[in-house]
Parts: C-alpha cells; sequence; structure tokens
C-alpha cells in the first residue's frame, strides 16, 4: 500500500504547479541555413501563457527571459602588456566550454524583473551566465567585474554575438508574447538551445525550451566538408585552382 | 555584394576582396615579391581569423607568382638553376626555423621574439635599400653608370670557394653564400611566416650581384614553390584553408601581377629598388608603431583551434 500512498503524495505536491501556468512555444525556423548570401538572420519566436485552473491572479502581469544559447567553444583572451617597450600579449585566459553566441532577450531589464539572487541562482543576464575560465589547474567563473571576464563580454558584444536586450520580447496581449532573436553574419555553426522562463511576481512560475540548428548547406556545406575531412585532396585542388588562374592569366595577357 | 566564406565563417565583400587581390598582385608582379606580408594583415584587418587569413594568402601568393613567373620565363629573365640551389638551401632553414619556433612557444616568448624581428628586418632592409638606390640614382644624374656591376667591385664573397657559374644570370659566385642566402629565407619564412621574397631580392642584388633583371623572375619561381606546397601543407595539417577567399584574391591577384609585371620592366632598375625600399622601410615603420603606441584595446580574442 505504499507505493498508492506516494503517488497520492507526488500528485498532492505536483498537481497545483501542474494547473499553474504553463508555456507554449514556437520558433519561425528551427533550422537556419548558411547559404553564400547569408548575412545574417533576425529569428521570431512565439508563446503564449496558458494559466492552468490554480494559477493565482498575477495582477502586476507576466515577464519572459528568452536565452539563446550557441555551440560551445573555448575561446582564449589575451591582454597586452608593455615588455621592453613593446605591446606584446602576455597574460591570457581560456574561457572553456563558453557559448559562441549568447543572447538574452527580456521584456525589461532583467533586474526589475527578479531580485539578483534569483537571477544569479537561474543564470539569466549576461553578468550571472556562468563563463568558466581555465584558471591554473581548475575551472572556474569569476566575479562579473573581473577584468579578463569584463573585455571578453565586452568584444563578444562588440562582434554581435553576446547580446543582452530588454526590449526584444513584447507582449501583444497579456498572455502573448513575440521574441526577436538577431543572428549576425558571423554566427558559429552548430546546436542552439532556445531556454524561455516565464516570470511572476519577481519568481519563475514556468520554463521551457526548444532546439535550433545553424548548418552551413549546399556549396559552403561542400566546401567545409572537403576542407575537413580530405585535406590532402582539398589542398591539391586549390593549389592546382591557383595555378589553373595564374596560367590563364598569362595567355590572356599575352600581346607578343 | 556580399559572399560568404566557408571556412572563415564569415561574409565579407567580394569586391572589396577582389581590389585587395589586385593591388597585392600589383606589388607583387612589379618587384617579385610574394606580398603575404602585405596581404595577411590586411585579411586580419577586415575580419578573417589570422590562422585562416595565412593559410589563404599562400594560394593568392602561388597564383600570382605563377602568373608573373611564365612572363619572366618569356623574357628569358628566369634563372632555374639559382632558383634551385636557393630552394634547397631553404628547405634546410625551414626545418631549423620550425624546430626554434616550436621551441619559443614552449618559452611561451614567440609573440615578443616575432613582433621584434620582423619589425627589425622590415625597417633595416627598407633602410638600407633606399640608401643604396638613392646612391645609385644620385650616380646616374651625374652621368655615371648606376649600375652595381661595375669592375673591382668585387666583395669578399667573391673570393669563396666552390665557385658556380649561373649562365642566366651571367655571375661566377661561390655557392656558400648562395646556400646562406637560401638558408635564411627558409629560417624567417618558417619563424616569421613570410615568404621571403622582400629579403631574398636586395640579398640577391647586394650580396651576389644578380642583375635586376633575373633576380625579380627567378624570386618568383622560388615564391611559387614554396607557397604551392604551403597551400598543399596548411589544407592537410590545419583544414584552414578558405578556398573561397582563395579564388576571389587570385583572380585579382593574377591580373594585378600581370600589369604589375609590365609596369616593373618599364622603371629603371634603381627606381624599382627605391620604391620596394620605400615600401618594405613603411611597412616596418607601421609595425613599429604598433608595437610602440599604446593599443586603443589592450585585450583581444582568439579561438582556440583543437586545443591549441
Amino acid at each position: 500500500m505504499k507505493w498508492i500512498a506516494a503517488i497520492l503524495v507526488a500528485l498532492a505536491c505536483c498537481a497545483p504547479a501542474a494547473a499553474q501556468e504553463r508555456l507554449v512555444i514556437s520558433l519561425s525556423n528551427q533550422r537556419v541555413a548558411i547559404t553564400s548570401n547569408f548575412a545574417g538572420e533576425h529569428l521570431v519566436l512565439f508563446g503564449t501563457v496558458q494559466r492552468g485552473a490554480g494559477a493565482p491572479p498575477r495582477d502586476r502581469g507576466y515577464d519572459i527571459v528568452v536565452t539563446v544559447t550557441g555551440p560551445k567553444q573555448t575561446l582564449r583572451t589575451r591582454r597586452k602588456t608593455r615588455v621592453l617597450g613593446v605591446w606584446v600579449n602576455v597574460d591570457s585566459r581560456d574561457f572553456v566550454g563558453v557559448p559562441g553566441y549568447l543572447a538574452v532577450l527580456s521584456n525589461r531589464p532583467v533586474n526589475e524583473i527578479a531580485d539578483r539572487e534569483i537571477l544569479r541562482r537561474l543564470q539569466i543576464g549576461l553578468d550571472n551566465f556562468i563563463l568558466r575560465q581555465h584558471i591554473g589547474p581548475d575551472f572556474a567563473d569569476t566575479v562579473p567585474d573581473d577584468p579578463f571576464r569584463v573585455a571578453f563580454v565586452r568584444l563578444e558584444s562588440e562582434r554581435g554575438l553576446y547580446a543582452q536586450d530588454a526590449d526584444a520580447v513584447t507582449f501583444l496581449t497579456p498572455d502573448v508574447f513575440r521574441a526577436s532573436i538577431p543572428l549576425p553574419s558571423n554566427v558559429p555553426t552548430g546546436d542552439y538551445n532556445v531556454d524561455v522562463k516565464l516570470f511572476a511576481d519577481g519568481k519563475m512560475a514556468a520554463h521551457t525550451n526548444t532546439g535550433l540548428d545553424v548548418i552551413k548547406v549546399g556549396f559552403e556545406q561542400y566546401v567545409a566538408d572537403a576542407a575537413r575531412d580530405y585535406g590532402l585532396l582539398y589542398g591539391t585542388a586549390t593549389m592546382l585552382m591557383a595555378l589553373m588562374t595564374g596560367w590563364i592569366a598569362s595567355v590572356l595577357f599575352r600581346r607578343d | 555584394m556580399q559572399i560568404y566564406l566557408p571556412i572563415a565563417d564569415m561574409p565579407v565583400n567580394i569586391f572589396l576582396v577582389f581590389g585587395m587581390g589586385i593591388a597585392v598582385g600589383f606589388i607583387s608582379g612589379m618587384f617579385g615579391i610574394g606580398g603575404g606580408f602585405l596581404m595577411t594583415p590586411l585579411l586580419i584587418f577586415i575580419g578573417i581569423s589570422p590562422a585562416v587569413a595565412v593559410a589563404s594568402v599562400a594560394s593568392h601568393i602561388a597564383a600570382s607568382s605563377f602568373t608573373g613567373a611564365i612572363s619572366y620565363w618569356r623574357r628569358r629573365a628566369v634563372d632555374i638553376a639559382l632558383a634551385m640551389m636557393l630552394l634547397a638551401a631553404g628547405i634546410v632553414g625551414t626545418a631549423a626555423g620550425v624546430a626554434l619556433f616550436t621551441e619559443l612557444r614552449a618559452l611561451d616568448q614567440l609573440d615578443l621574439v616575432i613582433g621584434i624581428s620582423y619589425v627589425l628586418l622590415l625597417t633595416i632592409v627598407g633602410a638600407l635599400m633606399v640608401n643604396e638606390s638613392l646612391h645609385a640614382i644620385a650616380r646616374a644624374r651625374h652621368g655615371k653608370s648606376p649600375m652595381l656591376r661595375r669592375p673591382g667591385s668585387h666583395t669578399w664573397l667573391h673570393g669563396l670557394p666552390l665557385k658556380v657559374r649561373f649562365k642566366r644570370s651571367k655571375i661566377y659566385v661561390s655557392a656558400i653564400p648562395v646556400w646562406a642566402i637560401g638558408f635564411i629565407i627558409g629560417f624567417a619564412g618558417a619563424i616569421l611566416g613570410i615568404g621571403g621574397g622582400f629579403l631574398l631580392v636586395p640579398m640577391l642584388i647586394y650580396f651576389l650581384r644578380v642583375p635586376t633583371t633575373t633576380v625579380i623572375g627567378t624570386s618568383m619561381v622560388l615564391t611559387l614553390i614554396t607557397m604551392a606546397s604551403a597551400t598543399v601543407m596548411h589544407a592537410v595539417t590545419n583544414h584552414l584553408v578558405d578556398a573561397v577567399l582563395a579564388l576571389i584574391l587570385m583572380i585579382g591577384g593574377v591580373i594585378g601581377a600581370q600589369l604589375g609585371v609590365r609596369t616593373g620592366q618599364k622603371i629603371r632598375s634603381e627606381r624599382l629598388r627605391l620604391m620596394l625600399g620605400l615600401l618594405v622601410l613603411a611597412v616596418g615603420l607601421r609595425f613599429t608603431y604598433e608595437l610602440v603606441v599604446t593599443p586603443d584595446d589592450l585585450f583581444s580574442i582568439r579561438r582556440v583551434e583543437n586545443g591549441l
């Protein structure tokens, strides 16, 4: 009889949660194809908040935070120092397994949506997202104002790969929202995760996520595969292409 | 018009890259240098990662030096025997350079060594060439022969044993300095990632007294062989040769090189040396400025490829 009791306990604890809000989201495009004229793309995410029977009244409305993370990369941030009168890269830090793309999109500034402790725990916002660094033998994230971390986030933001936008989510009705995800032309290829969190009264009420692929197609895919899998053949072909181009030019330009 | 580069993973303006190919190809054809020391920084400047830039530039140089070499070959201005001896020495030098490169990387002082030696090399070679060619031009003004090869102008290099005759260049010199020059070019090329044409041309002129007419064609044949093999090696080891980028660059490069060869043959040789000297000096000073002046941004990001 113990297991029946366990099920009853489980139902008792989880039933109210299921009866609260639920998020239903849909992405305009789950597969971004990089072709020869790819110059960046804006994806649109639509979502609705489905209120269960047990959902408490939310007089202050909902907040949405969308966190899009790209494929993991290891990126080295280097700092120049003056040595013997010249500026050279001396110190460096490796950011290990950090997303190659990171966008935090919300309907208003994240620090107005929830308090710092909650944001930190849920890794919401560029300051709170854990960016692991290789420091000596350890892997750890540092304080948000660590100079290497600040420089890393700033440089990635300048390249359009890291972004935090408090205007990117708009509510069309109190329950229906729309988010615009900017993918710049230099986005890394790979699997992306789109994580959507619903906040009400400063607390997370629901969350869901979906995937997104950024892939090269056609000719771009073919060239990238050939370069990776058939290095010798690819290199020889490129060299022959160079010789052909050189020879054709000398024939075309021959006057004597 | 933008085109997406499949290996560099970014779009570039096709006309901008094409124009850069023509400009560097022109300089390459005119002076018989590869032009990598100009093209690589240009590509990095437009946002292409240094590793992809270095690997892809090699094939561009191969194309423009091949078209240049054909033109000089037709004009009978290539000394193939000299080129082959330099090449053999260059291979030995490259092996030594790669060994030192690995050693320096282990000591973590690579950036400093590369930065300083690059600047010193460019500035000194450029200044020497400018100085010499200005003297030659002045001599020509006074009605004297501007030629370097005057009777009795033989240096101690010509007194060394193991003499070899290079018929096309009309020189009879010891094989020792030829091997030394080839070794230095290969060594510098491996450490600094340059083809070394801008070093080879002045060394052949000043040390071996090779006539300027055969120097350029000979240097081009050497550049062609090293860069064609560098293309294949980069593709095999790093997989970072961007064929689309390379194709745009090389089409521009061969057109520029053809025009450069024509222009170069019309200009008097001491003027040509002065122009090359000024160019090398300018690039050297530009790098000096970059090393000495406090940079706008002390930080930079580089993607770590395969844990390197």
